[in-house]
């Protein structure tokens, strides 16, 4: 769609369609994907395992609650904040994202494989709070096996944006030296709730 | 500035290499540093038990993909048309810089945050938006430090594999002002944090790549493990996203398969640190896609070479191929080196880049890795003949080959050039054997030539002709 906010052309557009159209090879059928999800084991023990190996930690919440467990492990923070009203933080509307050292959010579920959490756009505040945070905090009540699971649960064009977040930001484009805290958060905690499994 | 290779002379990747090679200490740190991560690509694909069924389908996938690629760019289109993006078609690299350039331009743009795209570098962005007045910020720490140093990616995932750290500290230190002498990974990964994060919060656009567009939500998908992509992404008031037109997959599952694939194959990793899922522009927001030919649908046309459009870009050939690993990426002189960057680029200028297939032992170690089963040492096999055929190798390579051809279909004379060449292997004096012709013997021994060859010797105990 050549809408007059760029500068595409109609001509482009039907010449690149005819040539790929001329080009394409024969029929080829779209394969079922047939996989069969691992046996369940104990997902909460593979996901804290996963997400530590991807350089974030991760622990049951057990009785204890959410702002208590945050607090603890981030006893010097200043502005700590949350979209989430449940719980007592910040709002994070009332604070420039970049200037929030814990951001704390709900993560709509864990995979067991990837050690990654999927966060949809509506939990995050805003698209870059999570990005902009010192440090991320993310709450999971629910784990899946691996992403052929993931995909299953989510419609990936519910809302306009939505991550997988699997660790903390990080680089090794310096001789391959693993940093923590490339450009986004320098820690990722993730607290499991509940009685998951 | 050197970044767009479009203006270079024929590629001698051999002479590259031998430049490469003159510092050997630095080749063969260049090499263990690529092999550590060939090793942790193996360990990441070993712990998934249903690792060749997943190469199979994304393979098939792909192949699938291919088959109908028209059809799915209309629907990929029709859906991002309806959820609010602005899709932009360009035949070439030209449009295509035209296309961002005119979308930049209209909201008058004068800096501009970039997460890594291989796209945008084949098609020479950089240099075409900074004559045109708008600065452009490379934001993935390699390719900043690569835009620092005034280079280009050496590759795909890791774009300053070939930089010490003794360079990007004085880099930094000349260019961001970190202390002289500082060589710290962490200590300069937190100066460019640093340096960066001021960039990110005052653009007026971002740019990035895409790795997936999934045709039936039309949507996309941008991996980085520095959230780089996001940041810029998230921050500025446009989002400009750019992608060769064989990015498309069919639907959301299957981006299941090829992401269990993708970081594993890359760095090791079980999943990119951010997976970020792209459909409708932020309230108040602008999210373009630039959807580029620039030749694929050229070489969707070569019924030999059409499998290396399957490529995700994961660069696990490059990691284990015992020629890049020793000649580095920038001896390739093409935006995407290494092996499928030697099977991709002669479809763009063959008598530029003929030398890039025979940069190759064609060990078949790159098809082993590739996640989706392209099989690149066929390719390059195949590349070679196309060359030979079109007068695109040099003259004395094509005299020898007719020469050898000739030698190997008699069997007579097959039979008497082994046995001059082991009578001159053993009486010619080591000054002759090796002398400025023997290209092989530079940095190698050449083999004790025995007395007999095989066929002696099996006529003699075996034989009974």
């Amino acid at each position: 769609m050549s809408d007059g906010a760029g500068t595409s052309t109609p001509e482009s557009r039907e010449a690149i369609l005819e040539a790929v159209r001329r080009a394409r090879p024969p029929a080829s059928p779209l394969p079922e994907l047939g996989l069969t999800l691992p046996e369940a084991g104990d997902l909460v023990a593979h996901f804290t395992a996963s997400v530590e190996a991807v350089s974030g930690a991760a622990r049951s919440l057990g009785n204890e609650t959410v702002e208590a467990a945050v607090r603890s492990m981030h006893p010097k923070a200043g502005v700590m904040a949350s979209p989430e009203k449940a719980w007592a933080f910040d709002d994070v509307a009332d604070h420039d994202p970049a200037a929030i050292d814990v951001l704390v959010c709900r993560g709509a579920f864990g995979v067991a494989e990837d050690g990654a959490i999927w966060v949809p756009e509506s939990r995050m505040g805003t698209r870059a709070a999570p990005y902009l945070a010192q440090h991320l905090v993310l709450v999971v009540d629910e784990i899946v096996p691996n992403l052929h699971a993931a995909y299953a649960r989510i419609d990936i064009a519910a809302e306009g944006f939505g991550a997988f977040i699997a660790g903390p930001s990080k680089t090794a484009d310096i001789e391959q030296a693993l940093v923590i805290g490339a450009h986004g958060p320098r820690s990722l905690t993730v607290l499991v709730e509940g009685d998951v499994q | 500035m050197s970044r767009a290779f479009v203006e270079l002379p024929v590629v001698d990747h051999a002479a590259n290499a031998a430049r490469f090679n003159a510092d050997a200490e630095r080749t063969g740190w260049h090499d263990a540093a690529l092999w550590h991560v060939r090793r942790k690509r193996d360990q990441a694909a070993s712990a998934v038990p249903e690792w060749e069924a997943l190469r199979e389908l994304a393979s098939q996938i792909k192949e699938h993909t291919l088959s109908r690629l028209d059809e799915y760019l209309v629907a990929f289109e029709e859906r991002a048309a309806a959820n609010g993006v602005h899709v932009h078609w360009a035949a070439d690299a030209a449009e295509h810089n035209r296309i961002v350039h005119g979308i930049l331009e209209l909201r008058g743009v004068r800096r501009m945050v970039k997460s890594k795209s291989m796209l945008t570098e084949e098609c020479g962005l950089n240099p075409y938006l900074e004559a045109r007045g708008i600065e452009i910020v490379d934001t993935d720490l390699g390719e900043r430090i690569v835009q620092l140093a005034g280079e280009a990616p050496s590759h795909i995932v890791m774009p300053a594999i070939h930089v010490k750290k003794e360079e990007i500290g004085a880099l930094f230190h000349e260019r961001m002002g970190t202390e002289a002498g500082s060589t710290d990974p962490q200590y300069l990964t937190e100066a460019a944090r640093q340096d960066l994060r001021a960039r990110f919060l005052e653009a007026d656009a971002a740019v990035t790549g895409v790795n997936f567009a999934v045709a039936e939500t039309g949507g996309f998908v941008v991996v980085t493990n520095e959230g780089n992509a996001d940041l810029g992404a998230h921050l500025a008031p446009v989002h400009v996203a750019c992608m060769g037109i064989e990015k498309l997959i069919p639907k959301a599952e299957h981006l299941g398969v090829f992401l269990r694939l993708l970081a594993r194959s890359a760095t090791g990793q079980p999943l990119s640190i951010y997976t970020s899922h792209f459909h409708r522009p932020a309230p108040g927001r602008e999210l373009h896609v630039v959807l580029v030919d620039n030749g694929r649908s050229d070489q969707l046309d070569r019924a030999d070479f059409r499998a290396s459009l399957k490529c995700i870009r994961c660069g696990a050939c490059m990691n284990t191929c015992p020629v890049y690993r020793r000649s580095g990426g920038h001896s390739y002189g093409s935006t995407i080196p290494g092996p499928i960057g030697s099977i991709l680029t002669p479809g763009f200028d063959l008598e530029k880049y003929a030398a890039l297939p025979f940069a190759s032992t064609l060990c078949g170690s790159c098809s082993d890795v590739c996640p989706v089963k392209i099989d690149i040492h066929q390719q390059l096999f195949a590349w070679r003949q196309v060359a030979a055929r079109e007068g695109a190798v040099s003259r004395s390579k094509r005299r020898m080959m007719r020469l050898v051809g000739r030698v190997f279909g008699r069997p007579a004379w097959y039979r008497g050039a082994g046995r001059l060449a082991r009578g001159l292997l053993r009486s010619l004096p080591r000054r002759l054997l090796y002398s400025r012709g023997n290209v092989w013997g530079r940095s190698r021994e050449l083999p004790e030539a025995p007395r007999h060859s095989f066929g002696d010797w099996f006529d003699e105990h075996r034989g009974n002709r």
